[in-house]
């Protein structure tokens, strides 16, 4: 509409349409909803009782609010449930490892003819937690997980990142404790973990993870306990060739995307 | 409680049905449990029946998207969900209550239908009210902030149809939603059921014949994986007649039906 409504056509519209037949209140209200100047004009031409109402309104509604239960504050709904389950079924895990770390670095300082314990448990240390992570045992909700448009790699990476916050640090810890490097203690344990989100995908992250703890004690902790010579693995040069590997199976992981969106009939 | 409709919800469709799968062949561990399904479903409640080890819980897997067909076409809402596709965007358009419906138990139904409407990827500001909505609809306000592991298995079953809902899918899969129903609550699910069929595609499995001849628009029967007839209720009445077994008419076609086609098959 081009041209804008007069005054009286606006008060009597302000007024309560007296006058006025619905062809032209509709017309007038089009009008208004992309004319902010005739908005002015009509909250300038309303009779008077019209803010009074609006004042008593609002001083009715101000001592409801007042009078009525306080608004509950809302907490981040996604926060607050991943620190809740996750945290419950992982906590178990993360005792056991702790423990175990602790014991390894407790008998290492006790005796030192042994071999290093911790750096040979080391890469072990985040895996039962990323086997827990994704696995139908222990998360009851997995069907109704599985069908989101959310599940997939990036929900495993999630968990598998807060799986390492924790063991991370203990690990660093462990390792100041007996004076090895801390690019030797975790750079293995990224790698292994990187491996088991890889092949995950295809086999399950549990076998996986049995898979790579598995080859792990048989290549390299079962020489190192009977031959009592450090596995050559382990000496201080290979951390370059640990690093390469890392960044390589951490490649290879984020290609494995699509393993992850759906479950075989089998798992 | 209204909703607002984004105007690409009222955009019309290009797809001729909602499901549609040619030839369906899904395992379930090692059993071929749907083999070669052909079925198309449109707009409207259709009721999945099928005596115990049919296929009805694998075929809503397969349409659910949690398990991978092993052969035959599925068409979801137009996009092929079969092979290496990109499952997210349909996905957000489903919802799912499986029928062992697992859940968290310390969460309450509130922070449990948050959290799958967050992983539905549900945009952020629209998930408290759809939360909301979604919580009235299934008749749980009044234990909206209880724990879980406090109700009881009807309730229980209500939150999981909540969750399916909360996003508003075009396609909804609902695997025995009445089980621990009273006869009360089996009025409102119906009710609630023609309002979901009004312009969505719901799909409910049951074993109760008459919830699907009082609430569904069309009938489908399956057997050891195959379809048996698909039709509205009133063509499943007149498929049986005085002499076969049951105590009321649908219960006389559903038997009727499976003996024909138990001798076309034993054939």
């Amino acid at each position: 509409m081009n041209n804008h409504p007069n005054l009286g056509v606006l008060a009597r519209y302000a007024d309560g349409g007296p006058g006025l037949d619905e062809a032209a209140v509709w017309s007038v209200e089009v009008h208004l909803e992309t004319c902010a100047d005739c908005r002015a004009r009509l909250a300038g031409s309303t009779p008077d009782s019209i803010p009074a109402l609006l004042d008593r309104v609002a001083v009715e509604l101000d001592r409801g609010i007042a009078a009525g239960p306080s608004p509950v504050r809302v907490r981040r709904p996604w926060s607050a449930v991943h620190r809740r389950w996750f945290a419950w079924a992982l906590l178990p895990w993360l005792v056991m490892t702790v423990a175990t770390l602790g014991c390894a670095l407790l008998l290492q300082r006790m005796t030192p003819g042994l071999p290093p314990l911790v750096l040979l448990l080391a890469p072990l240390a985040p895996l039962p937690g990323v086997a827990v992570a994704w696995s139908r045992r222990t998360d009851p909700a997995w069907e109704l997980i599985a069908g989101t448009p959310a599940a997939g790699l990036t929900m495993l990476l999630r968990r598998t990142a807060a799986v390492l916050a924790v063991v991370v640090p203990v690990l660093a810890l462990a390792g100041a404790g007996t004076g090895t490097s801390a690019a030797l203690m975790l750079l293995p344990c990224l790698a292994c973990t990187a491996a088991v989100v890889a092949l995950g995908g295809r086999i399950g992250v549990r076998n996986a993870a049995i898979g790579v703890a598995a080859v792990w004690a048989s290549a390299v902790v079962l020489p190192t306990v009977v031959t009592t010579n450090l596995s050559v693995v382990l000496l201080p040069g290979s951390v370059p060739a640990w690093a390469l590997a890392t960044v390589a199976l951490v490649a290879f992981a984020a290609t494995r995307a699509d393993d992850y969106r759906r479950l075989s009939s089998r798992r | 409680m209204m909703r607002t409709v984004s105007a690409a919800e009222t955009a019309p469709t290009t797809h001729p049905w909602a499901v549609h799968a040619e030839g369906l062949r899904v395992r379930a561990g090692r059993h071929l449990a749907v083999d070669g399904l052909d079925l198309a479903l449109g707009t409207g409640v259709h009721g999945l029946l099928g005596p115990n080890g049919a296929g009805k819980t694998t075929l809503m897997r397969a349409l659910a998207t949690v398990v991978k067909p092993a052969d035959g076409r599925l068409t979801l809402l137009g996009q092929p969900v079969d092979g290496r596709a990109d499952l997210r965007r349909v996905r957000r358009a489903l919802g799912y209550l499986p029928q062992q419906f697992g859940f968290y138990p310390r969460f309450t139904v509130r922070e449990f239908v948050e959290y799958l409407a967050w992983l539905k990827e549900m945009p952020k500001t629209a998930i408290p009210g759809a939360v909301q909505r979604a919580i009235d609809r299934v008749g749980l306000t009044a234990k909206a902030d209880a724990r879980m592991k406090t109700l009881s298995g009807g309730m229980l079953r209500r939150a999981g149809i909540a969750q399916a809902i909360v996003n508003d899918p075009a396609v909804l899969l609902l695997d025995e939603p009445t089980v621990g129903l009273d006869p009360e609550q089996r009025l409102d699910f119906r009710t609630l059921l023609r309002e979901l069929g009004a312009d969505s595609c719901v799909l409910v499995s049951t074993h109760l014949v008459e919830d699907v001849v009082v609430a569904c628009t069309d009938v489908v029967l399956i057997s050891e994986g195959r379809l048996v007839h698909q039709g509205t209720p009133d063509t499943l009445i007149a498929q049986g007649g005085q002499s076969d077994a049951g105590d009321s008419p649908a219960e006389r076609g559903y038997s009727a039906l499976l003996r024909r086609h138990r001798a076309e098959a034993g054939r």
